[in-house]
């Protein structure tokens, strides 16, 4: 009996294996040092363009010359290869994938580390670099050793206020930065838990350092995807043997943070109530989907931000139904910033860099030092902590409002 | 092959090996500048020559491959860890660096001399010899060929 990693790559847990890739994802960023890798190869022509996207996320629109000018290059290589290219404003890479692109069963190769955000669908989804990304637009195929599975199971239904990132930081404050490494993780039992709420925990696995963080495709992943016109069937687990199994009570769960400057400080978020904020930010492939916005929305609607704050939609499709809703201005009302779809300030180059000594709160997956802003001190929570301390100017709890 | 030990601790991730402000540029040489500057501004002056000693989770985070790249650049001769981030290691073997993962790692300290064999599998450090995991035959034959685009290049 094998794990879901070990079915879809076909090869038990330790064996090398070489697969076709049904999806190679890059962006802007890595498409660039992919591109100059694979001219270096000596290449010019893409093997699989039917299954390769390029999508424009980390810098867009481009932010100076320079990146302009890689990113015209990247664009008429990627056009010209008849690749699915999807330019600026469409959105994060991994919520376009999540949008129709991919389902169950599939191998998912991005060059980008949130690529296991994909296991959300029953995916086998990782991150590579550039040079391998390269060699798969020469091939269509990877390598991979076929990895061990922790297993976490999610019993339960979330208290009030608490949400997917809440898990995603809990169980990465279990594991640690680096307590699943070369290892997947699959996330079962008996919850309630969305395709979107899935997403955000999947994208956080390789906090852990997880090689994939995977969810077996089920009757919800089936109607998200119909939803978004592709058809899907559900994925049965079998008995298989995990190097490590944990459960997490959701009932348990309260609203947390992981602290400067470290993915796996995870603390209460009632232990750091009163901390003054300079920035709150919302958005990301971690939490920047319509529910987060939505979620954010219905707490701030009336009232006035305390702290400049940014909003970034996850993609145009979030945008959109944001605009259609009216959630976005009841963002807007409250004095937030919202900036175009694609990742923000996520990785420190534009839309909300942090000043030295300044105090963020970010939806984000990462808080490692000067990421955002050198000199800057960022935690990350849940859209609706980052809500409820927007409306503070300073970190707060639900219980906060009465 | 020797070097210089480099000593780094636990969790070393790739903003910090190379901040996301230099990314944006194809002169490899500007992330062999800028290496490890948010860590130890001094740092990247010591990089050649060196092999790097660090702790649990080396190059963690970020995908972004120009943080193996500005090590190459740097003049780093290998890698030593007690165990390796999966993509950092990827990109690594892929720019064609001698990787070393000693479980239970290293007693090094900055200035030691450290010397490597790939094909033995071990680091030697004042005297003290380490064993290594082996690395697979496909990594081995990528780093023999200096890294995965002059493999692609020889059309292996």
């Amino acid at each position: 009996m094998s794990t879901l990693s070990e079915r879809i790559l076909r090869g038990e847990a330790g064996s090398f294996v070489d697969v076709p890739v049904d999806r190679a994802l890059s962006h802007d960023g890595t498409g660039v040092q992919a591109l100059t890798a694979f001219r270096e190869m000596g290449l010019s022509r893409i093997a699989r363009p039917d299954r390769t996207s390029v999508v424009y996320d980390h810098i867009v629109p481009a932010n100076n010359s320079v990146t302009a000018d890689l990113q015209a290059d990247l664009r008429r290589f990627a056009v010209s290869n008849g690749v699915h290219f999807c330019d600026i404003g469409e959105g994060i890479c991994h919520q376009v994938m999540s949008e129709g692109v991919v389902i169950p069963g599939e191998v998912v190769v991005g060059a980008d580390s949130h690529t296991c955000t994909m296991g959300a669908f029953g995916a086998f989804a990782t991150g590579v670099g550039a040079s391998d990304m390269a060699s798969i637009w020469a091939t269509g195929e990877t390598w991979f050793k076929v990895p061990e599975t922790i297993n976490i199971r999610l019993e339960g239904k979330l208290p009030e206020y608490v949400e997917a990132k809440d898990i995603a930081l809990r169980y990465v404050g279990l594991l640690g930065a680096g307590g699943a490494t070369y290892k997947a993780i699959e996330f079962t039992g008996d919850n309630s838990l969305e395709l979107d709420d899935r997403l955000t925990i999947s994208n956080m696995s390789v906090e852990s350092g997880a090689k994939a963080g995977l969810f077996y495709a089920d009757d919800v992943t089936c109607r998200y995807l119909r939803g978004h016109g592709r058809d899907a069937v559900p994925q049965k687990a079998e008995d298989c043997s995990y190097v490590r199994e944990e459960t997490i009570r959701l009932d348990d769960l309260e609203p947390l943070l992981a602290v400067p400057h470290k993915v796996d400080d995870v603390r209460p978020v009632s232990d750091f109530e009163g901390t003054p904020l300079d920035q709150v930010f919302v958005g990301t492939c971690t939490n920047g989907r319509y529910g987060d916005l939505k979620r954010f929305a219905d707490i701030v609607k009336g009232k006035k931000v305390r702290v400049r704050t940014v909003v970034v939609p996850a993609s145009r499709a979030v945008l959109l139904r944001a605009i259609e809703t009216g959630v976005l201005r009841d963002i807007v009302e409250s004095g937030a910033v919202v900036g175009n779809p694609g990742c923000g300030p996520c990785l420190g180059a534009h839309q909300g860099v942090l000043g030295e000594d300044e105090i963020g709160l970010s939806t984000a997956n990462r808080n490692f030092k000067n990421r955002m802003g050198v000199g800057a001190k960022y935690y990350l929570s849940s859209p609706t902590t980052a809500a409820f301390s927007a409306l503070k100017g300073e970190i707060a709890s639900p219980e906060d409002f009465p | 092959m020797k070097g210089t030990a480099v000593r780094l601790g636990d969790d070393i991730n790739t903003d910090q090996i190379i901040a996301g402000r230099y990314l944006r540029t194809t002169d490899k040489s500007v992330w062999a500048e800028h290496a490890f500057e948010d860590l130890d501004p001094n740092l990247s002056s010591r990089l050649k020559g060196s092999v790097i000693v660090a702790g649990k989770n080396m190059g963690c985070g970020s995908s972004r491959e120009q943080a193996a790249v500005a090590l190459k650049e740097a003049g780093v001769v290998a890698v030593v860890a007690e165990s390796f981030a999966r993509i950092f290691f990827r990109n690594a073997v892929n720019r064609g660096i001698p990787l070393f993962e000693v479980p239970g790692g290293c007693t090094c300290s900055d200035g030691d001399e450290v010397r490597i064999s790939l094909e033995g599998s071990w680091v030697e450090i004042n005297g003290e010899r380490y064993r290594a995991l082996r690395l697979s035959d496909k990594m081995m034959e990528i780093i023999d060929a200096g890294g995965i685009i002059e493999l692609r290049r020889k059309g292996i």
